[in-house]
């Protein structure tokens, strides 16, 4: 047994389920939008951006602090995101679904470019609503921190609950399935397109807030950061939300525990589980297979 | 049926396309308020397709299909729903990602004078006892039953039923058949597409034959029973 000490353990979990939530958060926005569009958001680290920037930006100039830009960031990216699934993404649904995936991807760089033509590559810092911490004994944990990760579990359990439980998850499980029956329930399933590419880049700029104080926000952020959300969709199951969001988190704390065991390996531990996991079960580990 | 009352259903010279290929080559048929018709013909003759264009789904279709009076050769799919046509694919189309349950409950109520679950609970007590399990556990036969069932909850008053005995045992068949007769008697009107002659000519008020994409001959209830030969001929292969 490897002989840590106890707080260097916990910190380093600590910081694992902390990028296990933002992984989670943004792997499950990419589920949510593959799942009934079967896009692969190419635009989702610009929209985690975005939601960042606009956290600095309404407080920077309208005054509106952390606790409102957490509801009003994610409304306006979201109302961002349906407007492009509206006026362009919907235009290219009887193509071939890579054209979708340039079109996303194009987005993301016209966003990123336009976030540094304006604001430049170095970032601002965003003042953390929640300073101090607790010594909990064992380990010192910023009240910040603890946050993070709590407000991303209950977001996720949420989605996940409405998806499984509700009415409006059924229409949405349906029409994953067979979109034009669905409509001839008499369901507007369009708008339900729009509005869950909406959601999911909601979803990706809350990600965004949340990530503020911890991080700097700068216009890359999301691009470094989705390469490794891509893995992580790869493992957990393309379109599946369970996955998305186990995979998230036991990355995120694999990449911990990583660090402290072999810390060269810990850039590189998620890309080797996706490997293996690519080799073992290619639909992921709760994906369904893809006939 | 007299000349003067407007068909709830009425085709004019439809035609359809699978992208650069055309299955309908021009259908023109009416089906009037409480009637139960049948389309018949070999595979591939263009049945789906006819139904698929009335429910909306044949989004490259042209000609004229009136439901009640309204055009709808232009209509989204959901819009074509709020006019009271409700459609019953060939695969039952039940969703493996829902319960049974919840497939019954899926299709919103557009019109109060629906079913209730309760009624169709009572109707298929076999769809009670499964309501939990996933959609796609059901037998064969029952996810026929389910496919019905989740459309007489909408208040629709056209049901389009595509080949609902298809590939079933001679007695589901027969429950089936007693289905379909029973909401014909509680007045829905029926376009039903069926293979299955003896079934097709019992049931049927008239009955159309498709082949390649057009409808080619007609024949009332009576004549089907006096001259099955006939009709018989357009069947075989
Ligand atoms: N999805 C499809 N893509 C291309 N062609 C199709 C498709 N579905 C049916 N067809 C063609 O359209 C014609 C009519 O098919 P269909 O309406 O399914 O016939 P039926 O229901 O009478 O057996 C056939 O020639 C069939 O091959
Ligand atoms: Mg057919």
């Amino acid at each position: 047994m490897l002989d840590l000490p106890a707080p260097a353990l916990f910190g380093q979990l600590l910081l694992g389920a902390i990028n296990g939530a933002f992984y989670a958060l943004l792997s499950l926005g990419l589920a949510v939008i593959f799942g009934l569009l079967h896009v692969v958001n190419f635009a989702h680290g610009a929209q985690y951006a975005l939601g960042a920037f606009c956290a600095y930006l309404l407080l920077k100039f309208a005054g509106v602090p952390y606790w409102g830009a957490l509801i009003l960031s994610p409304l306006i990216v979201g109302l961002l995101g349906s407007a492009f699934e509206r006026l362009f993404l919907r235009r290219l649904y009887d193509v071939d679904n890579i054209y979708q995936l340039l079109l996303t991807f194009s987005l993301a760089l016209i966003i990123e470019g336009t976030l540094r033509a304006l604001f430049g590559s170095s970032g601002f810092p965003y003042e953390n609503p929640l300073p101090g911490g607790i010594n909990l004994g064992f380990m010192f944990m910023p009240y910040y921190r603890a946050w993070v990760v709590a407000v991303s579990i209950v977001l996720c359990v949420a989605t996940w609950l409405v998806i499984e439980k509700t009415k409006l998850g059924s229409y949405l499980r349906a029409a994953t399935e067979r979109p034009d029956l669905v409509r001839t329930f008499g369901i507007n399933v369009p708008l339900m397109v729009t509005v869950t590419y909406g959601a999911g880049a909601a979803l990706a700029a809350f990600a965004g807030v949340l990530a503020a104080p911890i991080y700097q926000v700068n216009p890359g952020m999301g691009a470094n950061l989705l390469i490794i959300v891509f893995a992580v969709v790869v493992i957990g199951g393309m379109g599946s939300l369970m996955g998305s969001v186990v995979a998230g988190f036991g990355l995120g704390l694999l990449e911990g525990l990583t660090k402290l065991v072999y810390p060269t390996a810990s850039s590189t531990v998620i890309f080797v589980v996706m490997a293996l996991v690519l080799l073992l079960r290619p639909a992921g580990l709760a994906g369904r297979e893809v006939h | 049926m007299p000349e003067t009352v407007l068909p709830l259903l009425s085709l004019r010279d439809v035609c359809a396309n699978y992208g650069p290929s055309r299955a309908l080559h021009g259908v023109t048929l009416d089906v009037h308020s409480g009637e139960l018709v049948t389309l018949v013909g070999r595979n591939g003759a263009g049945k789906t397709t006819t139904l698929k264009a009335i429910a909306g789904l044949m989004r490259d279709r042209t000609g004229s299909i009136a439901i009640g009076g309204a055009e709808t050769i232009r209509l989204a799919p959901e819009k074509i729903a709020r006019l009271g046509a409700a459609y019953c694919p060939e695969e039952r189309g039940i969703f493996a990602s829902l319960s049974v349950e919840e497939n019954l409950l899926l299709p919103p109520v557009l019109h109060q004078s629906g079913y209730s679950a309760d009624d169709i609970y009572q109707l298929f007590p076999r769809l009670y006892e499964r309501r939990s399990s996933q959609g796609t556990k059901l037998s064969g036969g029952e996810q026929q039953i389910l496919a019905i069932a989740r459309i007489l909850r909408t208040g629709a008053k056209l049901l389009l039923l595509d080949e609902p005995t298809e590939g079933l045992a001679p007695v589901i068949v027969d429950q089936i058949g007693d289905i379909v007769r029973i909401l014909r008697q509680r007045g829905f009107t029926i376009l039903l597409v069926e293979q299955n002659f003896e079934f097709a000519s019992q049931l049927a008020d008239r009955i159309y034959v498709v082949e390649n994409g057009r409808v080619v001959e007609h024949f009332s209830a009576d004549e089907a029973r006096s001259q099955p030969d006939r009709l018989r001929a357009y069947l075989s292969v």
